[in-house]
């Protein structure tokens, strides 16, 4: 096999791949963010303390630590694969230790500059070590069950500290995006009927696992207008933010369901509530848009790459932000129950930002790499 | 290669059904937008305008009430309180250390503050002390800088500025009752709204309440009112004017107050109007209004002069000798006796076995009707009585006012009782006893009255029409063409030279040496009154007891002393203003109607006639209401 890559590559420049990174997404994503600062500068009713200026300097950060890894060799991040997940796993232990030993419910670690979260971390992490995986063994491999074991407790052993964090949303993600990464791998259509069987089996036993709150969610979901005044608070005053936005919106910081605190979380899970309140029917199309061009750019890279890698990781990262876009808004808007997951570019927060960023700037990677072709060991 | 391209091929078909997953999972949430937003958009909007608006009620100011003169009797007073918002006052305990140098504030104050602080959100303000003085809001406004989180708020309390001398007529507001929240008039429900519970407040309560105004805020999930969107004043309540003039009422209650519990009512007999209706004692109606102490309470109630009970309407007493005009006409309409008809008073009178006493044990000898009504002898009207018989005089009683009430505009008003034949028979099944129609001719046995009834009663003696006793003016204040002119009122088709026959004799009671009021004559012949004086018992005097000779009243439990009746009409010439007096059980000397309660209405008819209010108008000089000391 390694006989097929033995034609050597041209060496490109570093001022060719900035020439070739891809500055159409970029511009895509600075116009979401943009779009994320007004929402902070209104949620905080015309401030740009205390959300907004924070999370503007955030963006020009995660832009050049993004710009930074498309620029990073692909093969680099293949090889540095299982490390990365590697550390994110030990991240991820670590907040759980620290938790048993009493110091709270603390899901971040503090790195004085950002407060980082490691589940974040590992949705990227585990998009990165699937790739490698699945990049690294035959599609014949891929058809006996046995290989499946490995990148099954790669994606559920860190699911499970998440949930146990507890982060429904976070696992949620994990699991499916792992789901979309499998299948995309080529595993067969039954096993995921099988699996699905399987985790009908496991719902009744994971029931017991979740936190009274948690219960109460998936209750609330179920009839949210049976406690208007409790649990069901949220996404009640959720929908009727939204639907009282209407076709255009109530204009910008005139939404009355934010602004006298109706809402809960306007700044963070519920920004995109904000949204569809003060812009309306066309506010929210308009950043369902723009998500959507991203995720299209984030396919036409996937196709456009050469090697199995950087088609993985392409799509993989894309069905990552789509995933957060996905059950974000679903969420919001009373489709799923309410989960913390945040609107990816738009709410507030440190370490989705920066780990979207990041891995758009696998993304750029895969692009700016396109035509290189990688070995099952990340080499040429 | 094959391989590799067939594994491409199987990832970009894959990849293709994905994406088309994503993008109708995407559709699902613009087809959720669209819903939500423009299918559901109305019910949502509403929604969300009920969570931010708020409408909250405002208070109409309570209607004044005035006397004929516009003097207020019941108004609305700002009154002062110090409040505390939480969330602006930093330290809690140093700023209410500093407000404590500044005005009193109790251990009980601070622990109630305390107490608020935990109970309520940080911007609601706390009372920290009601009821400021002037003084003690100043020295507050003065420091507010030192202060963070003190302010000033103003309410309006209601205020009587005549308290006790007219508290049972006006009435007192208090607090809204469980029962009182029947009413569909969303005012009932602010916290501290107040309503008539008595007098004028009680009977035109919906009149001075006024309609509330609304106020329309924009309020946070917290409820923390953020603005002001729409605002309907209310419409206050409407001005109450009384016939009443306030210091001809206020000499009336000091009168009254001289004696221990003492009631009196003056009318101007050409109108109905009522000029005062005291009763004695009173109490503070201010203090309902802010709210009774328990103590305060328990003082009123266990009082034996029952300071709450308004006695001009609620007291019922035998009318005793003041009744015996009523039976004079009675009688000499059914021609039982004429004007020549002579009685021979031997100071008793026989009925079958029983004996009747004269209040005058030697008797009085023959009589004419004027000068039985002018010495009050028992004996003729015993005579008089028996041959007219109890329904004649019951009938001719009610043409008088008396044995129902009077429809007058303040609550608890009592009917009094003028027994009949019938009525007996009714109640207590036993048959009607002459002996009984000998003790109704002089005002006792079952006889009540209220002196209400009793004014009433000289206004239509003093003119012979059914005049009603009013106490709302409907023009408004006096001016300069109102108040004068006689009202109309049906005539009671009495001969007139009967009614001028009984007013002779009321006039020899008073002006004649020998008539039992002589000695409470008015000197100024200008300002002369007739009379007419009762004394009643209150409990049966035994044979044994005449035979020992009464018991001193000194001696007598107040309780079981006689009540002393007054009525009078005045000007003589031209009779004008009535008054009717009762002093219960004799007042404090314990002597009877003549003694006693025609001094009270000898120097109400002269103060009445000195004022008259009846003629005078505003622009004329009025000074301020003279004050009689008690004693």
């Amino acid at each position: 096999m390694h006989s097929l890559l033995d034609n050597a590559p041209p060496q490109q420049s570093l001022a060719l791949k900035i020439l070739s990174i891809n500055w159409g997404l970029l511009l895509l994503l600075s116009c979401i963010a943009g779009i994320g600062l007004a929402l902070l500068y209104s949620a905080a009713n015309g401030h740009w303390q205390p959300w907004a200026s924070k999370q503007a300097i955030r963006f020009v950060v995660s832009v050049v630590i993004m710009i930074a890894v498309a620029l990073v060799d692909l093969r680099f991040w293949m090889r540095s694969a299982y490390a990365i997940y590697a550390g994110a796993l030990l991240l991820l232990i670590a907040v759980e230790i620290r938790g048993a030993i009493g110091m709270g419910a603390q899901r971040w670690i503090d790195l004085g500059v950002i407060q980082l979260q490691p589940s974040e971390v590992m949705k990227i992490a585990v998009v990165l070590v699937l790739a490698r995986y699945f990049s690294s063994i035959t599609q014949e491999e891929i058809g006996r069950p046995t290989r499946l074991i490995v990148p099954l407790i790669l994606v559920f052993f860190p699911a499970a500290l998440v949930l146990k964090q507890p982060d429904l949303g976070t696992a949620m993600m994990l699991v499916l995006g792992a789901g979309a990464m499998f299948f995309i791998a080529g595993v067969r259509w039954w096993k995921f009927a099988i699996v699905l069987a399987g985790a009908g089996g496991i719902v009744p036993v994971a029931w017991r696992f979740l936190r009274d709150y948690q219960k109460n969610r998936i209750y609330t979901f179920l009839n949210p207008e049976n406690d208007p005044l409790g649990a069901g608070y949220h996404s009640l005053q959720s929908k009727i933010a939204i639907g009282s936005g209407g076709l255009f919106g109530k204009g910008f910081m005139m939404g009355s369901q934010a602004h006298l605190s109706f809402l809960p979380e306007k700044q963070t899970d519920f920004v995109f509530t904000m949204l569809a309140e003060e812009f309306g029917l066309m506010g929210g199309l308009a950043l369902l848009g723009l998500y959507l061009l991203v995720f299209i750019y984030g396919f036409a890279i996937a196709f456009r790459s050469r090697s199995h890698f950087g088609r993985l990781l392409a799509l993989g990262i894309t069905v990552t932000v789509f995933l957060y876009v996905f059950i974000n808004t679903a969420m919001v808007m009373g489709l799923i129950p309410v989960v913390g997951v945040p609107l990816p570019l738009i709410s507030y927060g440190g370490s989705a930002m920066l780990m979207v960023m990041f891995g758009f700037g696998l993304l750029m990677s895969v692009y700016v790499h396109r035509d290189m072709r990688l070995g099952r060991g990340g080499e040429e | 290669m094959a391989k590799e391209k067939d594994r491409t091929k199987l990832l970009t078909r894959r990849a293709l059904f994905l994406a088309g997953g994503q993008v109708a999972l995407l559709g699902t949430i613009a087809g959720r937008l669209y819903y939500l937003q423009v299918m559901q958009a109305d019910r949502y909007a509403m929604q969300a305008d009920e969570n931010r608006i708020n409408i909250r009620l405002l208070a109409p100011p309570r209607g004044r009430i005035v006397d004929r003169f516009g003097v207020p009797l019941a108004v609305n007073k700002p009154t002062f309180r110090a409040v505390l918002v939480t969330e602006q006052a930093g330290d809690v305990a140093s700023t209410l250390d500093a407000v404590a140098t500044l005005i009193p504030v109790s251990d009980a104050d601070r622990r109630r503050v305390t107490r608020d602080i935990r109970n309520k959100l940080s911007f609601v303000p706390i009372a920290i002390r009601e009821n400021l003085t002037w003084e003690e809001m100043a020295r507050i406004e003065v420091n507010t800088l030192e202060l963070p989180g003190v302010s000033i708020e103003q309410a309006l309390t209601r205020s009587y500025p005549f308290g006790d001398t007219i508290s049972h007529l006006v009435g007192y507001v208090a607090a809204v009752s469980e029962k009182d929240l029947s009413g569909d008039d969303p005012l009932l429900e602010l916290p501290d709204f107040r309503i008539g519970k008595s007098g004028i407040e009680k009977s035109y309560d919906l009149d001075l309440r006024g309609t509330a105004g609304t106020s329309q805020v924009e309020v946070n999930a917290f409820g923390r009112v953020v603005r002001e969107l729409a605002r309907e004043d209310g419409l206050s309540g409407q001005e109450m004017v009384l016939s009443i003039d306030m210091a001809l009422q206020d000499f009336t209650a000091h009168r009254c107050a001289a004696e221990e519990s003492a009631a009196a009512v003056v009318i101007d007999s050409w109108t109905g109007d009522v000029l005062a209706m005291a009763s004695a004692p009173g109490y503070d109606p201010g203090a309902f209004a802010a709210g009774l102490t328990g103590a305060q309470w328990k003082a009123l109630i266990e009082n034996q002069f029952n300071p709450l009970t308004d006695k001009t309407i609620s007291g019922t007493y035998s009318p005793g000798s003041t009744f015996k005009p009523i039976v004079a006409l009675a009688a000499l309409e059914a021609g039982v006796i004429t004007p020549d008809s002579h009685i021979f008073c031997p100071g008793h009178y026989e009925l079958g076995d029983a004996v009747f006493h004269c209040w005058k044990k030697e008797g009085h000898g023959a009589l004419t009707v004027r000068d039985g009504l002018k010495h009050s002898c028992d004996v003729f009207f015993f005579e008089t009585a028996r041959r007219t018989g109890i329904d004649r005089i019951a009938a001719m009683a009610r043409r008088f006012g008396l044995g129902a009430v009077l429809g007058i505009d303040v609550p608890g008003e009592r009917s009094g009782l003028i027994p009949t034949t019938a009525w007996k028979k009714a109640t207590t099944g036993v048959a009607w006893q002459q002996g009984e129609t000998l003790s109704a001719g002089i005002g006792q046995s079952f006889v009540l009255a209220t002196p209400l009834q009793l004014a009433t009663m000289a206004a239509r003696l003093a003119t012979g029409r059914e005049i009603m006793p009013r106490l709302i003016r409907e023009n408004g204040v006096m001016t300069a063409d109102s108040g004068v002119d006689r009202i109309e009122a049906p005539s009671l088709n009495l001969a007139a030279h009967d009614l001028k026959l009984v007013l002779e004799g009321m006039y020899a009671v008073v002006n004649e040496q020998g008539g039992t009021a002589y000695t409470s004559r008015i000197m100024d012949p200008a300002f002369a009154m007739a009379g007419k004086s009762g004394t009643s018992q209150v409990r049966h005097i035994s044979q044994a007891e005449r035979d020992h000779g009464l018991p001193k009243p000194k001696q007598t439990p107040w309780k079981d002393r006689e009540h002393a009746l007054f009525i009078a009409v005045a000007p003589v010439t031209n009779p004008r203003y009535v008054v009717a007096c009762v002093v219960e059980h004799g007042g404090a000397s314990g002597g009877g109607g003549s003694a006693v309660a025609a001094p009270i209405c000898r120097d109400v008819l002269i103060e009445a006639q000195k004022r008259d209010p009846v003629h005078r108008v505003p622009d004329q000089p009025f000074g301020a209401p003279t004050t009689l000391a008690a004693g």
